[in-house]
């Protein structure tokens, strides 16, 4: 426990020194405020909360950014490690490879939170101080923000996997990229395209929620866009929570399953390999 | 342990159907300070990825302090090793004695005996700059005090001195006497033989994955069988030695008055012994490390 803690620690302090952090929060706290202000403007009329609109766009803009930058973070962990020999060197002090892979992990999505926090709390502020005084939508808020770090939790574990799997740094990249675009961006359409093509007759309905589990940004979306009648209700997503029976439990055991397995194999990859 | 620290018994290790290290024994003891030697992908740095459990060998054993170092439980014996590889990658946006923090945790060594560590690998002045900004001697200095970092029992030290300059050779070296003197194992890869002249106590080398030589430089001598060469100057030399008097048999002339004869080391007395007061410039040729080298390389031995 003591050496992941340790290698956490260093991965978070490289990630202070190289402006990771600063960066990513940056990023994530000037599209948070831009989202919440510019976003919340038609709503003037419409009695919702300013915060409730601004957790269906955050949520919408965390799945394509937490991911990118999760990949980003990790798709090098391993392999940049092994190339650069300095994995040769840590390996020969008393760490197996699990705690390196672990501590790592710490390290990387401890960044991220800090990013999400920091990033999406400014905005949540800014809207409070705004004059929402909505408490309730907090909830919802806090929820959206901590599954977003399970959600970047999800990609920096992929990452690892492709990390340990590959020998080189740019395939590793360009696998990480293509990751990206599939859960991203094509598993949606593909999964509309049969839903149109196959008009409900074999894709029944658990069929469907298996499909939406088997995509761990599926998982996040359904999680935070029916988090609450408020949220639902704006995201134009009313009640499918309900019918596709999938309850917040399941959604985030999806999503801890795609944390877990991913590690697990990039582990088990990681041990195999001969530096 | 019994003062073996590193002990191989038919180790092989194969990459695809190239063989780094083919049916290899060896034994390494506390107190030695033994020298790899090896043309560039003779298998040297497989052969201590091997002893460090990075690689595993496809056959054959390693014990590196009693333990298995491939195995996960090798913890406590990785505790007492020390590894400086060959042209060390550290992180380059952390300071030297962050570096040096970092290994000294992992290890679970004091922290508070980093900045001797430091001062005695000369680089106290650089400790909270960046590795990055750090030139190539620097790097290696502190690759040095990481491999010392709880004074280990055995260190292993691949290619420590390419590239350094002699001074820095020099002060490295005294620190590997240092350690030996300890009772630590050291072990020096290199691709030279004569780099280790009067620092190591032994020489293992290799060719090809497989160990050609093992024994102190002055064993190797003996085994490649290069006989020394006398080598001296007549004022007025005899024309032409061969038709010359009898006490020039066997000498051959090299230029204009040189003459030079080849004899076994038992009869270098005797010949010197034998020469005329006439002779001048009298030297005894032995067999340079690199002409050792050459011979064991050529498969002499």
């Amino acid at each position: 426990m003591r050496q992941v803690v340790i290698i956490a620690g260093k991965e978070l302090r490289d990630g202070m020194r190289n402006r990771w952090v600063l960066a990513t929060t940056a990023l994530l706290a000037a599209l948070a405020l831009t989202l919440a202000f510019l976003g919340a403007a038609p709503t003037g009329t419409v009695k919702v909360s300013g915060l409730a609109v601004t957790i269906v766009s955050l949520s919408s803009l965390t799945i394509f950014l937490v991911p990118l930058i999760a990949l980003l973070l990790s798709y090098d962990a391993i392999v940049g490690e092994v190339d650069r020999g300095t994995m040769a060197l840590l390996l020969t002090y008393p760490v197996t490879r699990w705690q390196v892979v672990l501590g790592k992990f710490a390290g990387h999505v401890g960044i991220l939170g800090f990013a999400t926090v920091i990033g999406y709390g400014v905005a949540g502020l800014a809207l409070q101080w705004a004059g929402n005084e909505d408490l309730g939508a907090w909830v919802a808020f806090a929820v959206m923000v901590a599954s977003s770090v399970l959600l970047g939790g999800v990609f920096v574990a992929i990452g690892y996997f492709v990390s340990a799997l590959v020998r080189d740094r740019g395939t590793a990249g360009g696998i990480a990229v293509g990751v990206w675009l599939f859960f991203v961006l094509l598993y949606d359409m593909a999964l509309l395209g049969v839903l149109v093509a196959d008009q409900g007759r074999t894709v029944t309905a658990d069929g469907l929620n298996l499909l939406l589990l088997l995509n761990p940004a599926d998982a996040y979306r359904l999680l935070n866009l029916t988090a609450t009648p408020d949220v639902s209700g704006f995201a134009g997503v009313a009640g499918l929570g309900v019918r596709t029976g999938l309850g917040p439990g399941a959604l985030l055991g999806a999503l801890a399953a795609w944390v877990v397995v991913p590690l697990a194999a990039a582990t088990a990859l990681f041990g195999r390999r001969q530096l | 342990m019994t003062g073996e620290t590193v002990v191989m018994r038919g180790v092989s290790r194969r990459y695809g159907r190239q063989d780094a290290v083919r049916d290899l024994d060896l034994t390494l003891r506390a107190g030695e300070c033994v020298g790899l030697v090896g043309h560039n992908g003779a298998g040297k740095s497989t052969l201590i990825k091997m002893m460090l459990g990075l690689v595993r060998p496809t056959a054959g054993s390693v014990r590196v302090l009693g333990e298995d170092p491939a195995a996960g439980a090798a913890a406590r014996a990785r505790r007492e090793l020390g590894y400086l590889p060959e042209n060390v990658a550290l992180h380059p946006s952390m300071t030297g004695a962050e570096t040096l923090a970092f290994y000294a945790r992992l290890k679970r060594q004091p922290v508070s005996g980093n900045p001797a560590l430091l001062e005695r690998v000369g680089i106290a002045a650089a400790a909270h700059r960046r590795v990055g900004t750090y030139s190539k001697g620097m790097r290696q200095r502190l690759g040095l005090a990481q491999a010392l970092l709880g004074n280990p029992l055995a260190l292993l030290l691949d290619e420590p001195t390419t590239g350094l300059d002699p001074a820095l050779r020099q002060s490295f070296y005294e620190i590997v006497g240092d350690l030996r003197r300890g009772g630590a194992m050291v072990l020096l890869s290199s691709h030279a033989l004569a780099e280790l002249e009067g620092q190591v106590d032994r020489v293992v080398v290799m060719n090809q994955g497989r160990k050609v030589a093992d024994g102190s430089i002055a064993d190797l001598r003996g085994l490649a069988a290069i006989r020394p060469r006398i080598r001296l100057r007549l004022p007025r030399a005899p024309r032409a030695v061969a038709n010359g008097p009898d006490a020039w048999a066997g000498w051959s002339s090299v230029s204009e008055g040189v003459l030079e004869l080849s004899c076994e080391e038992s009869e270098v007395a005797f010949v010197l012994r034998g020469l005329p007061a006439a002779a001048q410039d009298i030297e005894i040729l032995r067999p340079s490390l690199d002409d050792l080298y050459a011979a064991f390389q050529k498969g002499a031995a």
